[in-house]
């Protein structure tokens, strides 16, 4: 299918943005690396009268360290992410997770506040912000406001953002932390059947914290409280992985896809909470 | 013997500079694809053209109501909308039987259905305008009422009592069913020692073209001829088509192909949409233009390999098999798919199974049966890989029965290599296949012994790996008895023309096409060759039915050995009457000349006499200075067909070794090797290339592709998100292998190689797998293996 006919405009700043917005009303749909709504366009799915292009907006490039956070600018590409020596050493789980978002042309046009502002249940990133316990900073004519990571995602496809209001960054407060992230995907490439993001600090042989999201499960990434609450504050050993993957099916309830019913993404995600939980304890704790 | 020698077909000696047959020439077409040079049917722009698209059917089977066009006929660039009853003033239906075919039935089709639409995707209204943009923005201001009628999906209930009869005038939904029996089946597995049964499916799934379906049709009302550019894989067949049912002499229709980006099979039937285009040139007197895209691929590309097979196998204490027993049941749709009809790959699973096996007693039905979902047809190996998964899967259940090696088993069934000619139990005539020869040849391939002790040491660890085998034939360069005796129009004859020019460079026009594969490549070799001149002094026509000869086209793995033959036959009287010419200009016995890269020289010595340009020069400018008796016909052709056997027969065996995680369900390609027979190999990197290609879709079949329709009929994978296809990270390291054993039906004796990797591979799969989950007491046999299925079959999942 062709697109719809429609109009363009592109934004050089913030404040021209809120004007350029204030101009088309609802009919202005923003476009940053444009990864999902050109499929949709092309599916006419949507049909937006002004496409407003925010990706030369300075406000919301950069990466950088800061009052005890890492800021990741929206416009941030999947590709720059998974190559920043500053995300590398403060969120690894963001560059171990950049592999796993679908192919390197997707990679390299693909935004994090793309990502997040779509919300796909089975995407990366979205899950990776709620376990680094993440703060959404969002702008707006209005102002600024900064949304936890795990009150950002509130439905299918569905976020905490108003109407005319963006993503600018997204805040990782820096922490000595585990973390780690697996998925089960068809073909590499491909949106998980279930996915796993991890993560946790070990305090005097101890789990403190820990943050087990899920994603490609529910209706968007799932922060499994009872699995994490089986960890919090007992040993990471075969026992208290066995009590997390107990405890996941009632934090779950995956709807049925193409690759299968609930059931078989519920033991996907119990896989994967073996698989990844194991990964952190070191070949000596695991002989142990 | 038909080796080519130069006593046997005077060509010049093998080890010529132009000796191409048989080496790896670079296909001279390839720069002109990679740099984005190629002419595929959208990149044709003719004055006055206008385009169309489709409001096709949400529904799997509904009446159709009032059609209400006034808000589509305003919008900005929207010429006319055609519905089924505009175009049924100008256009014939037609209905998709073969004779031979005993009692095969179908309903009259028509380009766009007159009142009831019957999958979801067909074709029902036509909105034409200055652009695509444009006709698309006219089809979304279409209104249709739609009246929503039960669907009839699942093929299981399609002759129930209560089933839903899609078309009443056939008074059932069965459109055909054969059974061939042979020997005493019942008392085989009465006295068998060992009997295995299984429950097979192999899953929907469809052909994927890297170029979706396009066409142009220009009706010239000035000269009263029609001139489609079409992506196709049989030019004539579609002129013959087009002349048929919009009334037109075939003479008047010219289908012109250039470029095609794939096919596989999907371009070789007639669809209504594609029709409908021709008919709205007709009416409308202007160049009409349809692109399909890819949702529009999905739900309108034929489909194929919608079956479900019970089987069973009975063997004796020795392991030799006594028996097959097969019952298969496939949907193809709403039709029948025109004009080879969908009744064909049923006939194949009946003329296949068993096949690479020296046996008795068989029997097997099909039974294919109308449903409300898109209408299946021939894809790329048709038939084969379901009979190669349900014959090699029987062989391993059998013998891991009997506790045999399933190397063992095979070597001691498949039929003798001196055993030929040999006639199958369901009358397939082979005249030399290769079985042993090629099974010792893969063991010389697969490292089997190290394979078997890593498997043993991996399952220690909890590592799940499994080697499958799978021995096939495959069914090439058909003969009338595919289509023609049936009453179709199809052409298994096929011709070239080879002509040379005053600069002593060939042109070679002819009938069978190319779509990706290198048919133009090989051609250009064989012409070559045969006529002694080097490959880059080659030009190949194909794709013109007003500038070739005519013939079939290229499917059914029938380009090199039907159009390879032509080429050759043609190449070599040229060459002859070229020796005759210059014979006469050199006063030497035209006997005692030879052609080497493209000059004449002394046979003995090798000394060039003149060059070809020289003697092209005299011929066509100063052809006064030649005896005036003197036969100067630098054009030659020659058509071929085959007469002793209805098909040429080749055969193969494929292995794979493959990783399953009993967790997750996932399963990793190891390494995959196909050992084939495809008699002479013309080119063996293209045929390398073509086993690997044919390889990768049958691993999509396997484990990724399928058409997955919901209980209304709605199809639910529509996107290439959903349709998994076989992508490069996933697939594993191929080793491809040969046995020559040439056709004696021709001198080239060159069989098809297209299809060969497609009809082993998933076969090869299956049983890797249940060589993996063996110690896991689980199997699957149901096509594709999804994580799903193996985690179901484990116990995982319930």
């Amino acid at each position: 299918m062709k697109w719809p006919a429609m109009g363009y405009a592109r934004a050089a700043s913030l404040p021209d943005l809120w004007s350029v917005l204030a101009q088309h009303g609802s009919a202005a749909q923003i476009i940053a690396g444009g990864q999902t709504l050109l499929a949709t366009l092309a599916f006419r799915l949507s049909e937006p009268g002004t496409l407003v292009d925010i990706t030369r907006i300075p406000e919301l490039r950069g990466i950088s360290v800061s009052s005890g956070v890492l800021r990741i600018g929206a416009l941030t590409r999947h590709a720059e992410l998974g190559r920043d020596a500053l995300v590398a050493r403060h969120a690894p789980l963001l560059t171990a997770a950049v592999p796993l978002i679908a192919h390197p042309a997707i990679r390299n046009r693909g935004t994090i506040g793309g990502s997040l502002a779509y919300a796909d249940p089975a995407a990366e990133l979205p899950a990776c912000i709620v376990a680094l316990d993440a703060v959404v900073v969002t702008a707006s004519a209005a102002g600024e406001r900064r949304i936890p990571a795990r009150d950002f995602f509130t439905d299918l496809l569905q976020t905490a953002l108003n109407p005319g209001e963006i993503i600018a960054a997204v805040e990782i407060p820096l922490a000595e932390r585990r973390s780690a992230i697996q998925e089960v995907a068809r073909r590499s490439g491909d949106y998980a059947m279930a996915g796993l993001a991890a993560a946790l600090r070990i305090e005097g042989g101890r789990v403190v914290a820990p943050r087990l999201v899920y994603f490609g499960v529910g209706t968007g990434p799932v922060l499994a409280a009872r699995a994490s609450a089986a960890l919090e504050g007992r040993a990471l050993d075969a026992a208290s992985i066995a009590a997390a993957q107990a405890a996941l099916g009632e934090d779950l309830d995956p709807p049925q896809d193409l690759h299968g019913p609930p059931e078989m993404k519920r033991h996907l995600a119990r896989v994967l909470t073996g698989r990844v939980l194991n990964g952190f304890l070191n070949p000596s704790e695991i002989a142990a | 013997m038909n080796e080519i020698t130069p006593a046997s077909i005077g060509l010049s000696r093998e080890d010529l500079p132009n000796s191409y047959i048989g080496r790896s020439v670079p296909r001279p077409n390839a720069p002109k694809l990679v740099q984005g040079r190629a002419t595929y049917t959208d990149d044709v722009v003719l004055p006055r053209m206008v385009h169309a698209a489709f409001l096709r059917s949400p529904h799997a089977h509904a009446r159709i109501g009032a059609i209400d066009t006034s808000a589509a006929l305003a919008v900005p660039g929207v010429i006319r909308v055609f519905t089924g009853a505009d175009l049924a003033k100008v256009c014939d239906p037609w209905v998709a039987t073969l004779d031979h075919l005993k009692g095969m039935k179908s309903a009259p089709q028509h380009p766009l259905p007159l009142s009831r639409a019957t999958w979801q995707g067909e074709p029902v209204v036509a909105v034409v305008a200055e652009s695509r943009a444009a006709a698309e923005d006219g089809v979304a201001a279409l209104r249709v009422e739609f009246e929503p009628l039960p669907a009839q999906t699942d093929m299981e209930t399609a002759l129930a009592p209560d089933a839903v009869v899609i078309h009443p005038e056939l008074g059932d939904n069965l459109v055909f069913t054969r059974t061939a029996e042979t020997g005493d089946v019942a008392g085989a597995f009465a006295s068998a020692h060992k009997v295995v049964e299984a429950r097979f499916v192999t899953g929907r799934h469809t052909g994927v073209t890297l170029e979706p379906r396009s066409i142009i049709a220009d009706y010239n009302r000035a000269d009263g001829t029609l001139t489609v550019h079409h992506s196709t894989q049989a030019p004539h067949m579609m002129q013959g088509v087009f002349a048929k049912h919009l009334r037109m002499e075939e003479g008047d229709v010219r289908v012109i192909c250039k470029d095609v980006g794939g096919s596989f099979g999907i371009k070789v039937h007639v669809y209504p949409d594609e029709v409908a285009v021709a008919a709205m040139a007709r009416i409308l007197g202007r160049p009409v233009k349809f692109i399909a895209d890819r949702f529009e691929a999905f739900a309108s590309d034929i489909h194929a390999r919608d079956h479900r097979i019970k089987a069973r196998l009975a063997v004796d204490g020795q392991g030799k098999v006594l028996a097959f027993d097969v019952d298969d049941l496939t949907g193809i749709g709403p039709y029948s798919v025109y004009p080879r009809t969908s009744a064909i790959e049923g006939n194949q699973v009946v003329n296949l199974c068993g096949g690479p096996y020296d046996f008795k007693n068989y029997r097997c039905t099909t039974t294919v049966v109308l449903q409300n979902k898109a209408p299946t047809c021939q894809y790329r190996a048709v038939g084969h890989p379901i009979a190669t998964a349900v014959t090699e899967g029987l062989m391993d259940l059998a013998a891991e029965a009997l506790g045999m090696d399933p190397i063992e088993i095979r070597r001691r069934n498949l039929i003798a290599d001196d055993a030929y000619p040999y006639t199958s139990p369901p009358g397939m005539r082979f005249e030399g296949l290769s079985h042993h020869a090629s099974l010792d040849k893969l063991l010389e391939m697969v490292p089997v012994a190290k394979i078997r002790a890593d498997q043993e040491e991996a399952r220690k660890r909890g590592v799940h790996r499994g080697l499958g085998f799978a021995a096939f034939i495959e069914l090439t360069n058909p003969s009338p008895f595919m289509y023609g005796i049936g009453g179709a129009r199809i052409s298994a004859q096929d011709g070239c023309t080879v002509r040379m020019d005053p600069d002593g460079s060939i042109v070679a026009s002819s009938g069978v096409t190319e779509q990706g594969q290198g048919t133009e490549a090989i051609l250009a070799q064989i012409v070559a060759h045969g006529v002694g001149v080097p490959v880059s002094r080659v030009k190949i026509i194909t794709g013109d039915t007003q500038t070739t000869p005519y013939g079939g086209g290229t499917w059914a793995c029938r380009g090199a050995g039907i159009g390879g033959e032509a080429a050759l036959q043609s190449a070599i009287a040229l060459k002859q009457q070229i020796l005759e010419v210059a014979g006469a200009m050199l006063q030497a016995a035209p006997e005692s000349l030879d052609i080497s890269m493209g000059n004449v020289t002394d046979k003995a010595t090798g000394a060039e006499r003149m060059t070809l340009h020289e003697l092209g020069r005299i011929v066509y400018f100063r052809g006064d200075t030649l005896p005036k008796d003197l036969q100067r016909e630098l054009v030659q052709t020659r058509h071929f067909i085959t007469k002793e056997y209805p098909f040429a027969f080749t055969n193969g065996i494929q292995a794979s070794w493959v990783e399953v995680d009993p967790m997750t369900g996932m399963v990793k390609l190891l390494e995959h090797w196909c050992v084939e027979d495809c008699g002479r190999v013309v080119n063996p990197m293209l045929v390398d290339e073509q086993v690997r290609g044919g390889i990768v879709q049958g691993i999509g079949g396997a484990l990724y592709e399928n058409c997955v329709y919901d209980s209304e009929g709605n199809l639910l994978t529509t996107t290439l998100a959903d349709y998994l296809v076989p992508m490069s990270a996933e697939m594993p390291e191929m080793h491809v292998g040969h046995v020559e054993t040439p056709t004696r039906e021709s001198l080239l004796g060159a069989k098809g190689a297209g299809e060969a990797g497609t009809a082993g591979a998933p076969g090869a799969i299956m049983n890797a797998i249940n060589d993996a989950l063996r110690p896991l007491n689980a199997r699957v046999h149901e096509q594709p293996f999804t994580p799903e299925r193996i985690l179901r079959a484990l116990g995982a999942i319930a």
